[in-house]
């Protein structure tokens, strides 16, 4: 029985795969199909492709390139800004100073200025303060000279005026 | 009917899905005759064209989802040449774009229920094996000339084991296009085969065959893993034999 | 009677046969099973090796399919 299989050569006898009178037709169409494929591929579908590719490749560049410049502008315009921040804020720090400097110059005039005023008025009572104790002193003198020229004349003595002066003065001072 | 006469109880056919017939009456298969193998390799031609060619007409900048598609195939096998083969195997990378979507195409249509798949087939692998065998052969000796041949003279070996190992590399380069159509039509094959055994055993089985269809569903996950990654292998191969012809570096 | 006899030792060797596929199997399981523990090491790594992975698959896997391919040969071939 096998071997009356083996010698059929027709079609439906074990495997289909191994019934070669069907390999040059299978051997014909599959050479028609891969000359077609290939000339498909090549010349139309694979450079299409590969054009494309590049292309968008090409695209991705230019806008990372421009993303990159962008970036650059923003990065130089943010130290722009940044300089501009400092030179206004050292402007600032400066104007603050001359005012403080200007306040305090005149405050300090002011201050020496009533210093003097306080100085001089000082003086003026010092002044006034010594003529009122001189002036004192004197009336004490001359009331102490009468007073004790009185009290000799009651206790009965003649005073001599000089001499109570002398002794007033004396007293006074001591 | 084969199997019958073979004398098996089953009634299952697993291999009539893989017959090759006429599409048109019932004659002879002549070499020009349009068959089944044409009108699905046909299919796979027009699922190619509106796969890159329609989907990208539009050349947009900002791909809609077709184009991304295609840029996705494209990017994925032009990564892979040049990863694999080197900056040189580029000049291949339409021939292996082409391998790869007729073989990824067929892989999936074949997925289809009722379809016929043709990378099914040993003569369809065979060729595009053999394709690959002979372009790798005659560029290597066209590129490199003799020092082609040194690529069987392993010089990193000690001097004694060298014409061992010589011959070794000499049959396994040899054995290249078997293994690599083997490969791709022994996976294929296997993995419908299966789908039709179980489906066998679902018709025969009536309210339990639950169990076969489920399985079915799960098989038929595992197969469109299997035909994405057969063709990956499939063109990630062709890289590695175009590596021996165009680089410098071999294995 | 003769008959009969060659379909047994066909049926039998395709059976065989497919014991092939347990290696490639195991070849496929120690593949990945030792790119994961590389990458699991050193997970940065890891894809750039996925190729490798895959074509080491594939080359295991080929063999395989060759015990595969004997026996769909003798149950539908011989």
């Amino acid at each position: 029985m096998a071997t009356e299989a083996h010698g059929e050569a027709g079609k439906a006898v074990g495997m289909p795969q191994l019934d070669f009178s069907t390999w040059p037709n299978q051997i014909f169409w599959l050479l028609v199909t891969l000359v077609v494929i290939y000339f498909v591929l090549s010349k139309i579908a694979l450079p299409r492709i590969g054009a494309v590719l590049a292309d968008r490749k090409s695209t991705i560049t230019n806008d990372l390139a421009a993303a990159e410049e962008l970036k650059q502008k923003a990065v130089a315009a943010e130290k722009a800004y940044n300089d501009a921040l400092a030179n206004a804020r050292t402007e600032a720090a400066k104007i603050v100073a001359q005012a403080k400097a200007e306040i305090q110059k005149d405050l300090d005039a002011a201050t020496a200025k009533a210093d003097a005023e306080i100085a001089a008025k000082a003086a003026e009572s010092e002044k006034t303060i010594a003529a009122i104790r001189d002036g004192a002193a004197q009336a004490v003198a001359e009331v102490a000279k009468d007073v004790a020229g009185e009290l000799v004349a009651a206790l009965g003595g003649k005073a001599d005026a000089a001499t109570v002066t002398a002794a007033v003065s004396a007293r006074l001072k001591g | 009917m084969a199997t019958e006469e073979h004398g098996s109880g089953l009634q299952i056919h697993p291999m009539d899905q893989f017959v090759v017939k006429p599409l048109f009456g019932d004659g002879p298969i002549e070499w020009y005759t349009p068959t089944n193998v044409t009108l699905w390799m046909g299919i796979a031609v027009l699922a190619m064209i509106a796969l890159l060619v329609l989907s990208t007409r539009r050349r947009a900048i900002v791909p809609s989802r077709g184009q991304s598609v295609a840029e996705l195939f494209y990017g994925f096998i032009h990564k892979m040449v040049e990863d694999v083969a080197g900056h040189e195997g580029l000049k291949f990378f339409p021939y292996v774009m082409t391998l790869f979507m007729f073989v990824f195409l067929s892989n999936m249509l074949g997925l289809i229920p009722m379809s016929f798949t043709t990378t099914s087939h040993i003569a369809v692998t065979a060729v595009l094996a053999l394709l690959v065998f002979l372009t790798v052969t005659l560029v290597g000796f066209y590129r490199k000339g003799i020092g082609f041949l040194g690529m069987f003279w392993v010089s990193s070996a000690p001097l004694i084991l060298r014409p061992i190992l010589a011959v070794i590399e000499l049959i396994s380069y040899f054995v290249r296009p078997l293994s690599h159509s083997i490969r791709l039509g022994g996976n294929l094959m296997a993995g419908h085969a299966v789908i039709k055994v179980f489906a066998g055993f679902a018709g025969a089985m009536g309210v339990a065959s639950v169990v076969p269809i489920a399985a079915i569903a799960a098989i038929y996950g595992l197969e469109l893993l299997v035909a994405a990654v057969q063709a990956y292998v499939f063109t990630i191969l062709t890289c590695v034999y175009l590596r021996d012809a165009v680089g410098e570096a071999h294995h | 009677m003769e008959g009969e006899l060659a379909l047994l030792g066909k049926y039998i060797g395709a059976g065989l046969a497919t014991i092939g596929l347990g290696g490639a199997g195991i070849g496929v399981g120690h593949i990945a099973g030792n790119f994961l523990s590389g990458a699991l090491r050193n997970p940065s790594a890891a894809p750039g090796q996925m190729a490798n992975l895959f074509v080491g698959i594939a080359f295991a896997e080929a063999l395989g399919i060759f015990s595969f391919l004997i026996a769909l040969l003798l149950m539908f071939a011989v």
